[in-house]
Formats: structure tokens, C-alpha cells, sequence
């Protein structure tokens, strides 16, 4: 009776560490973020005051600022959605054949998504620098010192620079996922269609692209869920200046949080910005399932 | 006959090599891109004040190998270091622990809850929850876990419960499909030798998913080291910080130094390359894994 009874709470014992915390760190600030959202509140006092939606419709209605940051980091996830997963292809599919050193690309390609935000941040910014970086440097060597200058401060290129960054940090992993993805394609197929003369572009065009495609909308989901959400770099390099140049939710986020003292308008930001994103990825996912379909 | 043979084969050669070179002329300059930076925060580091806005050689003679003890210590890299050593650590060890524990129960048995707890752990890594960081500030002041300048375990424990919560749904995901395909003959067996399900988890499960627990180790030590944001939440003094929040503070306080700020990046990155050199294939395997699990 002891033991069947032991038996059937092994299970839950197993689990319970685990479960309080979840229940704890993850479920409980779930709750208290969507509760808070609903309340004007700076933090420290023992009092908030209930103002129903209202922070929400500062949110939608006058939060320019917030909107920027959105729309600027929007920026570089379109340049990150091309650029970064272009590379990432291209490279995967040069690594992919029986190349020499091969082997030696997987491992470096893979060394700058394994470095911090901040450390990656810092090293740039030393390589950007106005005066002193070496960035400059090579350009006046190569004659182009008229293009010299501070990089991140220029309101010009301070967003660009930063996307540079965070592209530079993140294309090797697209690499790894493209490059297991081109690995589930069998040989043969790329066989048959060079005997049939299919031709190099054909063979991508027919053969690589379908059969990734389930690939390249998980890499952009997670690019876009990435990138949107960039915060380490900034706070190491540019820290959201110069002026709003390169403000980003999540900076604005924290800025409305410790800055402002104003958690309930915080938590509504996050809330809008953690929805969108959300609704994003769903209407992929849905794309990637209606291109199975078609295809069965 | 022999002649068009010939010439054919040579040809597919020629062409064979002609890709070859393409690829590396796409490869190399980006490999290139990678090290550089490295290298050029190594060389750096072993400049002076005076030399690391003017010598732009790779390899600086004198090397001031100095800066690094200044950084170590004047610079309080080393306490960084040894607390994000503690930390990195601790968590690793719990997401480790927790995640072995529950994947075993999601694997083995079956009870009540288990299907929609188990989505519900997994959702957690594909729900997006920007403004979590908020939340989670506000319930450890309330726990009294944030940094206020008296005591220093609640802090580090402030610091470390939310981050091995952050590990366990990849961690449990990786040990779970493991557990699933390692045959039940082996624990029967283990069963009639008189192994409880806590005996059958340690003695046979546990040693078996070697290859699952050394991705969850590597996964979660770089995510642990790496950490940056909760950090800078919690913490306020210098005694408990780790490296990458003491990387923002050096940079603050000494804006120029950038000898010494090189030096404290080489500390900061050495371990994990370190580890990745040695353990790399691990690594893949696991991004591979939490990336296609959907």
C-alpha cells in the first residue's frame, strides 16, 4: 500500500524543484506583468494607484519615442533578415561541399555568436572610434580618410554601425542551422539533377531552396525575435544616443523603468512589444505550415 | 577516344578547383572578420596608455604583460572573475540537477499534468515576454534578493534562482528526447536487481545521457557567463558583480584606459573560448537541437 502510494508521487518529486521555479520566476512575473500594466506605480511606494487601460493607450497614442526605438530596431532586422542570413546561406553552402578546411570555418565562423553582447559591444566601439580606431585608420591608408569618421556618434551611421555589430555577432549561427539543414538533403537528388543538366542556379533554385524552406523561416522567426529584442550591444557601444539615434525597445523599456520610475507604463510597453512579436512569428509559422501543405 | 576522356576529366577538375576558390574567396576574407577583432583586443591589451592610439602593429614589443595584473586587481577583474566563476557555476550545476530530475519524470511516467506542463515549460522558449526583466525586478525586491548593500547570499542567490530557471526548458527539452530513446529493458533489468525509480534515474539514466548533459553544460555555462541584463538589475556593489557588469563599470570609471579595459576583455573571454575549442561539438549539436525543435 506504502509503496504503490510512494510510487505514484515519485513523479511529482521529480518534477517539483523544477515546477516551483517555473511557477515562481517564470509564471508568477507572467502574472505580475500583465497585472502591473494596469496600475501607475514608481516602484518604491507601498501604494499604486489603478488606472485601467490608460497606460496602454499612452502606449498606442503618445509614446513617439517608443515607437521610434521600435521602428529603428525594426531597421535592423531588415538589414539583418538579408544581409546576416544571405551570408549565413551563402557561407553554409560553401562549407557544405568537400571543402579543405572546411572544419577549421565551422569552428571560427561559430566565435562570435559564443562572445557577449557587451564584450562584442566594447571591441567595436574600440574599432569604430572617432580618433583612434582602426576602422579609420585603414581607410586613410587606403586614400578614403575623407569617409573617417566617429562612427557611432554620427547620427548618420550610428544605427547602420550598430546593425553592423549585431550582424557581425550573429551570422554564424544562421550558419550552423543552415548548414544542418543542407545536411538533411540527400546527395542524390543534386546527382540525378546535374545528369538530367540541371545547372548550378537550377539546382538551388529547385532542389536547395524548397527543401530549406522550412529552415530559412525558422532562422527568420528566431532573427526577428533576436534582433527586435537587441539590448547588450547598444548599452555597450552607443547606449541609445546620439539622441534617440539608436534607441531601442528594450532601452526604452528600461529607461520608462528606472529612468522615469513608471513600472505600470513599462510593463504595458513590454506587454505591446512582447504581443507584436508574438503575432509575428505566429503568422510566419503559419506561412511555413500552409507552404507544407501545398507542397503534400 | 582516350584523348576527349582525358580531356573531359580535366576539365571537371578544373572546374572542381575553380569552386573551390570561390568558396574560400568567400570564406577566408570572413574568417578573417572573425579573428581580428580578437586578435586586435589581444594586441591591444599589451599596449600602453601612450602606444594604443599610435603603434598599430599586431604584435607590440615591449609587451606590457603587466596589464593584465593591473587589470586583476586595480582594475578588480579578478573579483569579476571569480564571481562570475561562482555563479556560472552554481547555475550550471542546478539546470543540470533540476532538468535531469524532471526530464526523467516527463520521460518515465505518466501523471497527471504532465502533457500540459510539459508544453507549457516549452512555450516559455518560443513565447517572446520582452518586459519579463520588469516583473521579476519587482518580485526580487519584494524576496528581498536585490543588491542594497547589506548581506551578500540573498543578492547572489537573487542573481542565480531566475537564471537556472532560465536554463530548465531547453535543459529539460535536450534530456527529455534523449531519455525517450534510451530502451526500458535496461532499467527492468535494473528493476529486478532491486533499483528504485531514484536508483534506476542515478545508476542507469543519469551515467547514459552523458552526451545530453555535456550540450545542457556547455549551453548553459556560455548563456551563465555571458548574462548581462539581470546583473545589472540586481547588483550594486563591485564585491558581487560579475564580468560582463564589471566590464560597463571599469569602461564607466576609467573611460580611456583602454590597455587595461582590453585586458579585462581577454579575461572575460578567454574561458569561454576556451571551452568552445574543446567542447564545440557539443555546442552545435545543441543549437541544432533548440533550434529545430519546433
Amino acid at each position: 500500500m506504502t509503496t504503490t502510494r510512494t510510487r505514484a508521487l515519485a513523479p511529482y518529486l521529480y518534477v517539483l524543484p523544477a515546477f516551483l521555479l517555473f511557477a515562481t520566476f517564470s509564471i508568477y512575473p507572467f502574472y505580475k506583468l500583465a497585472a502591473l500594466s494596469l496600475f501607475d506605480w514608481d516602484g518604491i511606494t507601498p501604494t499604486m494607484r489603478f488606472v485601467g487601460l490608460a497606460n496602454y493607450q499612452e502606449v498606442f497614442a503618445h509614446s513617439p519615442v517608443f515607437w521610434r526605438s521600435f521602428w529603428q530596431a525594426g531597421y535592423i532586422t531588415l538589414l539583418a533578415l538579408v544581409f546576416q542570413n544571405a551570408l549565413a546561406l551563402a557561407l553554409a553552402m560553401a562549407v557544405n561541399r568537400e571543402l579543405r578546411g572546411g572544419a577549421a570555418y565551422r569552428v571560427i565562423f561559430y566565435l562570435p555568436p559564443i562572445l557577449s553582447g557587451i564584450v562584442v559591444g566594447l571591441i567595436w566601439g574600440w574599432i569604430y572610434d572617432g580618433n583612434f580606431g582602426v576602422f579609420n585608420e585603414t581607410l586613410k591608408r587606403l586614400g578614403l580618410g575623407d569617409w573617417a569618421r566617429s562612427w557611432l556618434a554620427d547620427p548618420k551611421t550610428a544605427l547602420t554601425a550598430v546593425a553592423v555589430i549585431h550582424m557581425w555577432k550573429g551570422f554564424g549561427w544562421g550558419f550552423v542551422i543552415f548548414l544542418a539543414g543542407l545536411q538533411t538533403i540527400p546527395q542524390e537528388l543534386y546527382e540525378a539533377a546535374t545528369v538530367d543538366g540541371a545547372n548550378a542556379w537550377c539546382r538551388f533554385r529547385h532542389i536547395t531552396l524548397p527543401l530549406l524552406a522550412p529552415v530559412c523561416i525558422l532562422v527568420s522567426i528566431l532573427t526577428i525575435l533576436g534582433t527586435m529584442q537587441i539590448f547588450e550591444i547598444i548599452v555597450a557601444t552607443t547606449q541609445g544616443g546620439p539622441g534617440y539615434h539608436t534607441e531601442v525597445p528594450i532601452t526604452r523599456i528600461l529607461a520608462s523603468m528606472l529612468g522615469s520610475s513608471r513600472f505600470g507604463y513599462a510593463c504595458s510597453q513590454g506587454i505591446v512589444f512582447g504581443l507584436i512579436l508574438f503575432v509575428v512569428s505566429l503568422i510566419q509559422f503559419r506561412l511555413s505550415g500552409r507552404m507544407e501543405r501545398r507542397r503534400a | 577516344m582516350i584523348d576527349r576522356a582525358q580531356r573531359a576529366l580535366l576539365i571537371q577538375r578544373l572546374r572542381r578547383w575553380a569552386v573551390h576558390l570561390g568558396c574560400h574567396t568567400l570564406c577566408l576574407p570572413v574568417a578573417a572578420s572573425c579573428v581580428f577583432p580578437l586578435a586586435w583586443m589581444v594586441s591591444s591589451s599589451l599596449k600602453t596608455q601612450a602606444t594604443v592610439f599610435s603603434n598599430f602593429s599586431p604584435i607590440p614589443v615591449p609587451a606590457h604583460v603587466e596589464n593584465y595584473l593591473l587589470a586583476w586587481t586595480k582594475g578588480r577583474f579578478g573579483i569579476y572573475f571569480l564571481n562570475s566563476l561562482g555563479y556560472t557555476i552554481t547555475i550550471v550545476l542546478g539546470v543540470a540537477a533540476l532538468a535531469a530530475l524532471a526530464a526523467y519524470a516527463f520521460s518515465r511516467f505518466s501523471f497527471r499534468g504532465s502533457g500540459f506542463l510539459y508544453k507549457v515549460l516549452l512555450s516559455t522558449m518560443l513565447i517572446p515576454i520582452p518586459g519579463a526583466f520588469i516583473a521579476l525586478y519587482v518580485l526580487l525586491t519584494k524576496l528581498g534578493l536585490i543588491d542594497t548593500g547589506a548581506g551578500e547570499l540573498l543578492p547572489r542567490l537573487g542573481y542565480v534562482l531566475p537564471q537556472v530557471n532560465g536554463g530548465l526548458p531547453l535543459g529539460i527539452f535536450i534530456l527529455k528526447t534523449f531519455f525517450d530513446k534510451i530502451p526500458t529493458e535496461l532499467e527492468e533489468s535494473a528493476k529486478i536487481d532491486g533499483c528504485g525509480s531514484f536508483g534506476v534515474f542515478w545508476h542507469v539514466m543519469l551515467p547514459l545521457a552523458k552526451p545530453a548533459l555535456a550540450v545542457v553544460v556547455i549551453f548553459t555555462t556560455l548563456s551563465a557567463w555571458n548574462e548581462f541584463l539581470l546583473a545589472f538589475l540586481v547588483f550594486s556593489r563591485h564585491e558581487l558583480m560579475p564580468l560582463q557588469r564589471g566590464l560597463l563599470v571599469f569602461q564607466g570609471a576609467h573611460l580611456t584606459d583602454y590597455p587595461l579595459l582590453m585586458a579585462g576583455m581577454v579575461i572575460t573571454v578567454l574561458p569561454v573560448v576556451a571551452m568552445y575549442l574543446m567542447m564545440h561539438r557539443h555546442l552545435i549539436r545543441g543549437i541544432i537541437a533548440g533550434a529545430l525543435k519546433a
